[in-house]
C-alpha cells in the first residue's frame, strides 16, 4: 500500500470515527444512567439526518445557515428524546429490561413509520456544505475539506462532554447515578430529570452525528438499525458507560475498517483475500474478541454479574389437567386445520410460518427464561440450519430429508463453538456477543458468493416428493414442532432443567452444590441452537429459498418480541407469543402500509399493560394463589 | 421531630419488619440496637423510602412521608448514611460532596467544606482524592459528610462503627457528639453496645423485626436481662 493511499484511508477513518462516537457516546450515557439499552438510539441518529436535510434544503444556503441547521436538527431530536423518556420510559424503569428494550424497539418501528410518513421512500441526497465543498491536497491526494471538519467534531465534542462531566453539577451527577442511582436519589436528587436530561443529551449527540452525515451520504430508511449495530459495538468494545472508551473505540473500529479497504484485495500464503469485504464483519470480530479478552469492555470495569438481578420467578411447574387439556384442544384442531385449509389455502402457509416460528421462539426461550441467557443473536442458529440444509442439497446434492435432519447438527455445531464463549459472560455483553456472532454467520452467507449465493441466497429448495404438496409440509412442520417444543419442555423439567435454572438464579450456590454451571448452560445452549436449526431447516424447504435478509438482525429481535410478546416466565409464552406475533404481523402487513408503526404501538400496548407477558397475564387471571 | 407507628416492611415475601414504632426527638441522639438480621437497616431503608413500608406511619416534621420518593424525604431535611457507605468511587470527594448538597434550610445546621472538615480532620488533607482509593475509615467519614452537605435536621446512621478500626470508632463517636452539638437529632443503628453507651441518650432494641425494649442508656444499662438476651453474641 502506498503512503499517499494509506495517509487518505487513515483520515477516511478518523471522519468516520468521529461519526461514531457521537451516535456511541449518547448511547453509552444513557445506559450508563437509566441503565436502559436504547435501541431508537440508531432511530435519533437516523432522524438527524432527516430533520437536517429539510432545515438544510431551506435555510442552509449559507455556512451560517449550514451550521445552524446542523444544531437545530439535533435539538429537534433532542426534544424527540425528550418526549419518548416522559410519555414512554419513565412508565418503565422499574420494568425487566427486556421490557425495556422491547419497548424502545417499538419506538424503532414508530419512528421509522413516522420517517417515512413524513420525508418519503426515497434516499435524500443533502447539498454538501457551503464553504465546504473543495477538497484538500494530502501527499497529491484530494480529501474532501468538509471531512477535516468532521474529523475534529469528535474530539471537540469529547473535549465538551468532559467539560461538563468534570465541571458542572449536572455532569457531576450524572457520573454519580452512572455508578449508584439509587444513592442519587436517597441524597435529595431528582432521578427523573436526570434521566430525561441525560436521555435528551443522549438523542442530541446522535442527531448530530446523524446531521452532520447528510453533506457525505443520503438521508436512508434502513440507517436506524444500521446505525445502533454500530454504535451497540463501539460501546461495548469501550466499556458501557465509559465515554474515553466511546473514543478509544469509535477509533480502533472505524480505523480498522478503513484499513481493510486500504489494503482490498490482496494475496496471503497464496490465497487471494479480499479485505474490504471484511468491513461488513470486522467490527464484530472487534467486539468478540475484545468481550473474550476483557468482557467489560476496552475502558469499562467488571461490574457483578448480573445475571440472577431478574425478579424472583414462581418456579415451573407442569402443566396441570386443565392446560393439558387445552393443549389437546389445540393440536387436535391442528391437526384438522388441513380440512378447512383446502378452502383457504393461505391459512396452511400461514399456519407453516407460524409454527416454524413457535419453534424458533421456543428454543429461544429455552436459554433465555430458564437458562437467563439473554441471546441478541438466535438468527445465527436459524441460518445455520437453513443455510446447513440448503448447501447440503445443492452442493453435495443430499435428498431433502437428509439434508432436513442435518439441519440441527450444523445449528449445534455452531451453538458448540458460539456457546463456549457466550456462556462466560452475563447481561447486556452477552446479549451483544450473541449480537456479534449472528452478525458473523449473517455476513458470511452475505459476502461468501461463490458458496452462498451472496445476497440472493440459495434458491430451489424444494420438498421431497412426497411432501411436495402443501398440507402434507404443514404436517411434517406441525410433527416436528410440536416434537421439538415438547423435548424442550421435558428437558426444562428434567434435572438437567433444575440446574439450568438453578445455575441462572444463583451461579455460586449452584456451584457449590456441584452443579457445574458453565457445562450445563453450555449444553443448554447447543440443545437451543439445535431445536432452532430444525426451525431454519423448515423455513428453507417451506420457502423455496433461503437468503441472508431471512437470517439477518430482524429476524433475531422478532424472536426476542415473541418470548416477551408471550411471557418469560412460562412455557406456554413462546408459542403464544409467536403464534400471536406472526399472525400479527402478517395481518397489519398485508393490510396496511405502515405496519411496522401499528406493530410499534401494539408492542407499546402490550408491554405497557402486560408486564407479565400476554401468557404470563392470563395465567395470572386464572392462577389465583403464587406460590 | 421523627415519628414511626407500626410499620410493617416486607422483602418480595419475606415479612422484615412487624410492627415497629419508635420516635426521635430533635437534637436527640437515639441508637437502635440488635443483632445482625435483626431488622435495623430494614428500618432505617422503610423511612428514607428506599423499601416501602406495607403498612404503617412515618411523620417527619410533622409531614407524613412514608409514600414519597427518597429523593422528596432527603429535600425535607432527612439525611441517610447507608451501612454499606455507597461512596461513589470515581468521583473525588468533593464530587461525591457535591451531589449530596442542597439548599440551605432553616432549622438545621448549614454544613460546608470548611466546617465538615472541622468535623473529620482526615477529608480537609484530600479534597481531590478519588473515592474508591479512600481508606475504609475515610470512606465512613466521607459517607456522613455527604449526607450534612444536604443540611439535613436529622440523620440515620447506619452501623457507623462497622468494619473500621478501633482509633476511626472513637472519631466516630466524636464526629456523632459534634454533631448532636450542632443540633442535628441522630438515629444511629448499632450492633455495638459499648459504642451506642458512648453517645446515644436513647435506645430502641429490635429482635426479629419487633422492638422488644425502649429506654434511657441509663435504663438499658441496668437492665442486664435484656442485655443478654437480645444482645449478647
Amino acid at each position: 500500500m502506498s503512503p499517499d493511499a494509506f495517509a487518505v484511508q487513515f483520515l477516511n477513518g478518523l471522519a468516520s470515527a468521529s461519526t461514531l462516537f457521537l451516535i456511541a457516546v449518547g448511547l453509552s450515557l444513557i445506559f450508563g444512567v437509566t441503565r436502559i439499552v436504547n435501541f431508537a438510539h440508531g432511530s435519533f441518529y437516523m432522524l438527524g439526518i432527516f430533520v437536517a436535510y429539510s432545515l438544510v434544503t431551506r435555510i442552509g444556503d449559507s455556512p451560517f445557515g449550514f451550521w445552524v441547521s446542523m444544531l437545530l436538527a439535533a435539538l429537534v431530536v433532542a426534544i424527540v428524546g425528550l418526549l419518548v423518556e416522559l410519555v414512554l420510559l419513565r412508565r418503565i424503569y422499574q420494568a425487566p429490561e427486556l421490557f425495556q428494550l422491547l419497548a424502545t424497539f417499538a419506538v424503532v418501528l414508530i419512528v421509522r413509520d413516522a420517517t417515512l410518513a413524513i420525508w418519503g421512500p426515497e434516499d435524500l441526497l443533502g447539498p454538501r456544505a457551503p464553504g465546504l465543498k473543495g477538497s484538500v491536497d494530502i501527499l497529491g491526494r484530494q480529501f474532501p475539506t468538509y471531512d477535516l471538519v468532521l474529523i475534529c467534531i469528535g474530539p471537540a465534542v469529547l473535549a465538551a462532554l468532559w467539560f461538563v462531566l468534570t465541571r458542572t453539577r449536572f455532569g457531576v451527577l450524572i457520573r454519580a447515578a452512572t455508578q449508584d442511582r439509587d444513592m442519587v436519589g436517597a441524597l435529595g436528587v431528582n432521578q427523573a430529570w436526570l434521566f430525561s436530561g441525560v436521555f435528551a443529551l443522549g438523542a442530541f449527540l446522535a442527531a448530530l452525528g446523524g446531521a452532520l452525515q447528510l453533506p457525505r451520504e443520503p438521508a436512508n430508511l434502513g440507517i436506524d438499525l444500521v446505525a445502533i449495530g454500530e454504535a451497540f459495538v463501539v460501546v461495548v468494545v469501550g466499556g458501557m458507560g465509559s465515554i474515553p472508551g466511546a473514543f478509544l473505540a469509535a477509533f480502533i473500529i472505524a480505523e480498522i475498517k478503513a484499513m481493510c479497504f486500504a489494503i482490498g484485495q490482496t494475496t496471503l500464503f497464496g490465497v487471494s483475500f479480499s479485505f474490504s469485504k471484511l468491513t461488513l464483519v470486522v467490527e464484530f470480530l472487534v467486539m468478540a474478541a475484545v468481550l473474550i479478552w476483557r468482557p467489560w469492555g476496552l475502558m469499562g470495569r467488571p461490574g457483578a454479574a448480573t445475571r440472577n438481578a431478574a425478579e424472583i420467578e414462581v418456579p415451573l411447574k407442569p402443566a396441570d389437567a386443565r392446560t393439558r387439556k387445552l393443549g389437546w384442544v389445540v393440536l387436535i384442531a391442528l391437526v384438522l386445520l388441513p380440512l378447512v385449509g383446502t378452502a383457504f389455502p393461505y391459512t396452511i402457509v400461514l399456519s407453516i410460518d407460524i409454527l416454524v416460528a413457535v419453534l424458533f421462539a421456543t428454543s429461544l426461550h429455552f436459554i433465555m427464561g430458564p437458562g437467563g441467557m439473554h441471546s441478541f443473536g438466535h438468527a445465527a442458529y436459524f441460518g445455520l440450519g437453513a443455510y446447513g440444509a440448503g448447501l447440503l442439497v445443492k452442493q453435495l446434492g443430499w435428498p431433502m430429508e437428509g439434508a432436513l435432519a442435518a439441519a440441527p447438527v450444523a445449528a449445534a455445531v455452531g451453538a458448540l463453538i458460539f456457546g463456549w464463549f457466550c456462556v462466560r459472560l452475563s447481561g447486556v455483553y452477552l446479549a451483544m456477543l450473541t449480537l456479534a456472532f449472528a452478525q458473523i454467520v449473517w455476513s458470511i452467507a452475505f459476502q461468501w458468493d461463490e458458496l452462498t449465493g451472496g445476497s440472493n441466497g440459495i434458491v430451489g429448495l424444494w420438498p421431497a416428493e412426497w411432501l411436495s404438496e402443501k398440507w402434507a409440509y404443514y404436517y411434517l412442520t406441525l410433527t416436528l414442532t410440536v416434537a421439538g417444543v415438547l423435548l424442550l419442555w421435558r428437558v426444562l423439567l428434567a434435572p438437567f432443567g433444575y440446574a439450568l435454572r438453578a445455575g441462572r438464579d444463583s451461579p455460586l450456590r449452584a456451584d457449590a452444590i456441584g452443579i457445574d454451571v458453565f457445562h450445563t448452560q453450555w449444553m443448554g445452549f447447543v440443545l437451543a441452537g439445535a431445536v432452532c436449526g430444525v426451525a431454519g431447516g423448515l423455513f428453507a424447504f417451506s420457502k423455496g429459498s433461503i437468503a441472508p435478509e431471512a437470517i439477518s438482525v430482524g429476524r433475531s429481535i422478532d424472536g426476542l418480541v415473541m418470548v416477551l410478546l408471550g411471557g418469560i416466565q412460562t412455557l406456554s409464552g413462546p408459542v403464544v407469543g409467536a403464534a400471536l406475533f406472526t399472525w400479527l404481523q402478517d395481518l397489519i402487513a398485508r393490510e396496511f402500509q405502515y405496519w411496522r408503526a401499528a406493530l410499534g404501538f401494539t408492542i407499546l400496548v402490550l408491554v405497557l399493560a402486560f408486564p407479565l407477558g400476554v401468557a404470563g397475564s392470563i395465567k395470572r387471571l386464572f392462577v389465583k394463589e403464587v406460590a | 421531630m421523627l415519628q414511626i407507628s407500626k410499620i410493617h416492611s416486607y422483602y418480595g415475601q419475606a415479612h422484615i419488619l412487624t410492627d415497629v414504632s419508635l420516635e426521635v426527638n430533635a437534637g436527640e441522639v437515639v441508637v437502635l440496637l440488635g443483632r445482625n438480621g435483626a431488622g435495623k437497616s430494614t428500618t432505617l431503608k422503610s423511612i428514607i423510602g428506599l423499601v416501602r413500608p406495607a403498612s404503617g406511619a412515618v411523620v417527619f416534621a410533622g409531614t407524613r412521608i412514608e409514600r414519597l420518593a427518597p429523593y422528596r424525604i432527603a429535600r425535607m431535611g432527612l439525611g441517610y448514611v447507608p451501612e454499606e457507605r455507597r461512596i461513589f468511587t470515581d468521583l473525588s470527594v468533593l464530587e461525591n460532596l457535591e451531589v449530596g448538597r442542597q439548599p440551605p434550610r432553616a432549622r438545621a445546621p448549614t454544613w460546608d467544606f470548611e466546617k465538615l472538615g472541622a468535623l473529620f480532620p482526615n477529608l480537609r488533607e484530600m479534597p481531590d482524592r478519588l473515592g474508591g482509593r479512600m481508606s475504609g475509615g475515610e470512606q465512613q467519614m466521607l459517607t456522613i459528610a455527604r449526607t450534612l452537605m444536604g443540611n439535613p435536621a436529622c440523620i440515620l446512621l447506619d452501623e457507623p462503627s462497622e468494619g473500621v478500626a478501633p482509633v476511626i470508632v472513637d472519631q466516630m463517636a466524636e464526629a456523632i457528639r459534634g454533631l448532636k452539638a450542632a443540633g442535628v437529632a441522630i438515629l444511629l443503628s448499632e450492633q455495638n453496645l459499648h459504642f451506642a453507651m458512648e453517645v446515644a441518650d436513647r435506645a430502641y432494641i429490635i429482635e426479629k423485626g419487633g422492638i422488644r425494649f425502649e429506654g434511657t442508656m441509663q435504663a438499658l444499662s441496668a437492665n442486664a436481662e435484656v442485655q443478654a438476651q437480645y444482645l449478647a453474641v
